[in-house]
């Protein structure tokens, strides 16, 4: 690892001036910032801890009845207080294992956004709120392909906002090595419509499959999912080929919707 | 360079550290406290895990300085008093739950956060807590019958194999 200070701020409006210094970076629950670190694929001469920030953590629901997280929520806090989106506290509880749970942070993995990450398709799928220390951000716009988002240098992640849905289903299809998702679709049904969002399988990260998102928002059931999508533009690794991660957006979908309470 | 004070094994400690050093570092190296393994230190195998304010996190994971005021328990600490084995160590001795231990202090600590939190886990339960650790020698049967038989639960019908 390159060098760097770390500093500790206690408030959002510290942090922002922390990271309003050169090289600075902010540190969540460094799950996968300190193994980029350790590969020397980051250089900042200051790491700026979120960790100490009360006001960026806990679940709560907010006066229009949407499901508040602060943005400095660990995954195991969020298993095991977001009991009133039941299908966003499971996936957060099947994230990584045990200890990694207990470190990450929902703000890092949706600043990280990697596009085989679960919290990704929760947010989308949700129609979430990404809300920073500088403005709000909608879910639609935030997600900019594998690793990017519309996040600004040093913008803070503050809290996140879910409407509630009426049923909701996270299915993950797990790479066993890694625990991250092969591919994941999280399912959502509002009183508008239905949202399905699908993580791990193409090649411009997590999105909106629009053509399970019509056919379910006329009929809620497992038959109504779509001929799985084209292989082309999924992601195709020694894991799993493009086709083959193009066949499980399709089986997971249906199990999600069966699923959906 | 910051000063760091936290409680390690109920001995409070206060040292200088670089920003970039590791808890496995710190441990290992500044306290010599070098039950904590490092085996992957990719956040992988789960050898280095430790409790920080009371919950398994992996020390090659995290950085000394963010546990200046924490409440910190590694292997060391495990043991009653009287130097006796807890009731977890003496389990995993008694079911012949390692063989190198290599993986068996992480092992033991997550052991120990899982029985914390759930004191009577099922067979599946604690399978699905230790998916973070990881056994080269043991194929975890007898792993998980130890941490059954901690927790005072009948192992006599799982095999051991
Ligand atoms: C063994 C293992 C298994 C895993 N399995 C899964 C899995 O199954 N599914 C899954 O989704 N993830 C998985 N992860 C990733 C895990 O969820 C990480 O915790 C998460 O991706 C990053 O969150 P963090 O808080 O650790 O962020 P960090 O590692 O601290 O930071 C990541 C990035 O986000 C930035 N950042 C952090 N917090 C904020 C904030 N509040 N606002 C703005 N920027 C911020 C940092 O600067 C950095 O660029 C796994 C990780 C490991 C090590
Ligand atoms: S050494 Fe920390 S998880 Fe392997
Ligand atoms: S006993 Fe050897 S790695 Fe587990």
């Amino acid at each position: 690892m390159y060098s760097f200070d770390m500093e500790s701020p206690s408030t959002v409006a510290d942090a922002a001036k922390a990271l309003g210094q050169d090289e600075a970076q902010a540190l969540g629950g460094g799950q996968t910032l300190i193994p980029t670190l350790k590969q020397r694929l980051a250089s900042p001469s200051v790491l700026v801890s979120l960790a100490g920030i009360a006001e960026m953590k806990g679940v709560c629901t907010a006066d229009d009845g949407s499901l508040a997280i602060g943005g400095g929520t660990t995954h195991a806090t969020v298993a095991a207080e977001a009991g009133a989106y039941a299908a966003l506290a499971a996936l957060a509880g099947n994230i990584g294992d045990p200890a990694v749970r207990n470190r990450g942070t929902i703000g890092g993995s949706l600043a990280n956004n990697d596009p085989s990450a679960c919290y990704p398709s929760a947010a989308l799928g949700s129609g979430a709120t990404i809300v920073t220390n500088k403005r709000e951000i909608a879910a639609d716009d935030y997600f900019q392909g594998m690793f990017a988002t519309a996040l600004d240098e040093g913008e803070i992640i503050t809290e996140v906002r879910f409407p509630v849905p009426e049923k909701a289903s996270y299915m993950k299809f797990e790479q066993p090595a890694s625990r991250f998702a092969l591919v994941g679709v999280f399912v959502a049904k509002y009183a508008d419509g239905v949202r399905v969002a699908v993580t791990g399988a193409s090649e411009e990260g997590v999105y909106r499959w629009s053509e399970a998102e019509a056919a379910l928002s006329a009929n809620f059931s497992a038959d109504a999912v779509p001929a799985a999508p084209s292989g082309d533009g999924m992601i195709s690794d020694l894991h799993a080929s493009g086709d083959y991660r193009a066949h499980l957006v399709g089986v997971m979908t249906k199990r999600a919707v069966a699923a959906a309470s | 360079m910051a000063e760091v004070t936290m409680t390690v094994n109920g001995k409070s400690v206060t040292k200088s550290v670089k920003g970039n050093t590791l808890m496995t570092d710190f441990l290992r190296e500044e306290l010599r406290l070098t039950g904590t393994h490092v085996g992957c230190d990719t956040s992988q195998c789960g050898a280095c895990v430790i409790h920080v304010n009371g919950q398994a996190v992996k020390s090659c994971t995290m950085f000394a300085a963010e546990a200046d005021g924490a409440e910190v328990a590694t292997i060391e600490g495990q043991a009653n008093a009287d130097g006796s084995l807890s009731v977890i160590q003496a389990a995993f001795q008694e079911h012949h739950g390692l063989q190198c231990g290599f993986c068996t202090p992480g092992m033991v600590m997550s052991a120990a956060a899982l029985l914390k939190e759930n004191p009577k886990p099922t067979e599946a339960e604690v399978r699905d807590y230790l998916e973070g650790n990881i056994c080269r020698c043991t194929g975890y049967h007898n792993i998980v019958k130890a941490i059954m038989a901690a927790s005072g639960q009948d192992v006599s019908s799982i095999a051991a194999e």
